[in-house]
């Protein structure tokens, strides 16, 4: 059992190595950022360490003037940060059964780039908190040498785009979305969670255009299947679970209503 | 320690921190306390895909004619390879090239 535990921390680890690689590209670019800004090497450190969020650090970093706004960058950071509320649910199936410790220790060493993998990696054939905390501790030492190196080293800003540096996690998601889906009972709400997240970005602070089109997909997703339950023969309906029931049940005429005109 | 540490750094980033993480486990606590199947079931079951479209589509979009470019070479090194080091070399190789050409 060791060694099971010992070669999917080690199976996470490796199967995030493209995505340490550009987080460091980033780390580097954002350790300048953090330096010219005034902000000192521990706490770049410290931020690092606790906080593991880079669009949240950087938002913190552009409101680094003193006296420091403590409570408008934790508003921010807040907003920012959202997503990973649904991040955490959407962790559920991998976590199932777990003990609390494990729950409480995994969950901070969840950036977007390790879930992303690992709920791929989950869907073609299960996973575990192992896999996920594997790649997170790669990301984590990957992240923190690069933004602590040249926030103490300093120099000029580069410009990643000159090299696509911003298009690597474009890249690698892209493909990770492809893993995802799961056939044509996605699309609908596929396209809404992309219809929400473009017009998000343009409506809303930080990045809640994510959790936006996150929670719209996903409850599209979720409609879908309640309309298909009350058209559903009684037979069926008995097979299902009780909410569900009670749900359907609670509102017959609005949703046989919208069921006729989704066909 | 005063030149480590700015007069309210820490409790900025102590705060930060701790929104960040109680956001991450409580989502996680939350979905355990969501029924396992019916529509419940199928909200979670959508989300990671939901979640990562809308976490990468708009940037996409943002790099323009040669990003849609680069994320169909993504994508075709991805069918042929699943391997995702492979997909990320395709998409920056040909987001650069066609970058350097409209650009010069």
């Amino acid at each position: 059992m060791k060694n099971i535990g010992r070669s999917l921390w080690y199976r996470g680890a490796r199967a995030n190595i493209p995505l340490a690689i550009s987080a460091m590209a980033y780390g580097g670019v954002f350790g300048i950022l953090s330096g010219n800004q005034g902000v000192s090497w521990a706490e770049m450190l410290a931020m690092d360490l606790l906080l593991f969020a880079g669009s949240a650090q950087l938002v913190m970093i552009e409101m680094w003037h003193a006296p420091l706004p403590v409570l408008d960058i934790g508003l921010a950071v807040l907003v920012i940060n959202m997503r990973y509320l649904l991040i955490g649910a959407s962790l559920q199936p991998v976590f199932d059964g777990r003990p609390l410790w494990k729950k409480i220790f995994g969950m901070h060493l969840v950036a977007d780039e390790n879930w992303a993998v690992t709920i791929a990696a989950h869907r073609s054939g299960g996973t575990s908190p192992a896999f996920l905390v594997g790649g997170g501790i790669l990301l984590l030492v990957a992240w923190t040498f690069s933004t602590v190196a040249s926030n103490l080293l300093g120099g000029r800003i580069p410009a990643p785009e000159n090299w696509g540096l911003d298009f690597a996690f474009v890249a690698v998601f892209s493909a990770l979305s492809f893993s995802l889906w799961q056939g044509r009972g996605d699309l609908i709400p596929w396209l809404v969670a992309a219809l929400l997240a473009v017009v998000g970005e343009h409506l809303l602070p930080g990045k809640l255009y994510i959790a936006l089109g996150g929670i719209g997909g996903a409850l599209t997703a979720c409609l879908i299947e309640m309309l298909r339950k009350t058209k559903a023969s009684p037979q069926n309906m008995i097979d299902e679970a009780a909410p569900a029931i009670s749900i359907a049940n609670a509102k017959p005429d609005f949703l046989a209503m919208t069921g006729e005109e989704d066909q | 320690m005063n030149e480590l540490f700015h007069t309210g750094a820490v409790t900025a980033i102590l705060l930060a921190s701790g929104l960040t993480y109680a956001l991450r486990l409580g989502g996680l606590l939350l979905a355990d306390r969501l029924p396992k199947s019916g529509p419940g079931r199928r909200f979670l079951d959508c989300l990671p895909g939901t979640l990562l479209v809308s976490l990468t589509l708009p940037g996409a979009l943002h790099a323009g004619l040669p990003g849609m470019l680069g994320l169909t070479a993504c994508l075709l090194v991805y069918v042929r390879t699943r391997n995702l080091l492979a997909t990320m070399a395709a998409g920056i190789v040909v987001v650069v090239l066609l970058r350097r050409l409209f650009m010069v």
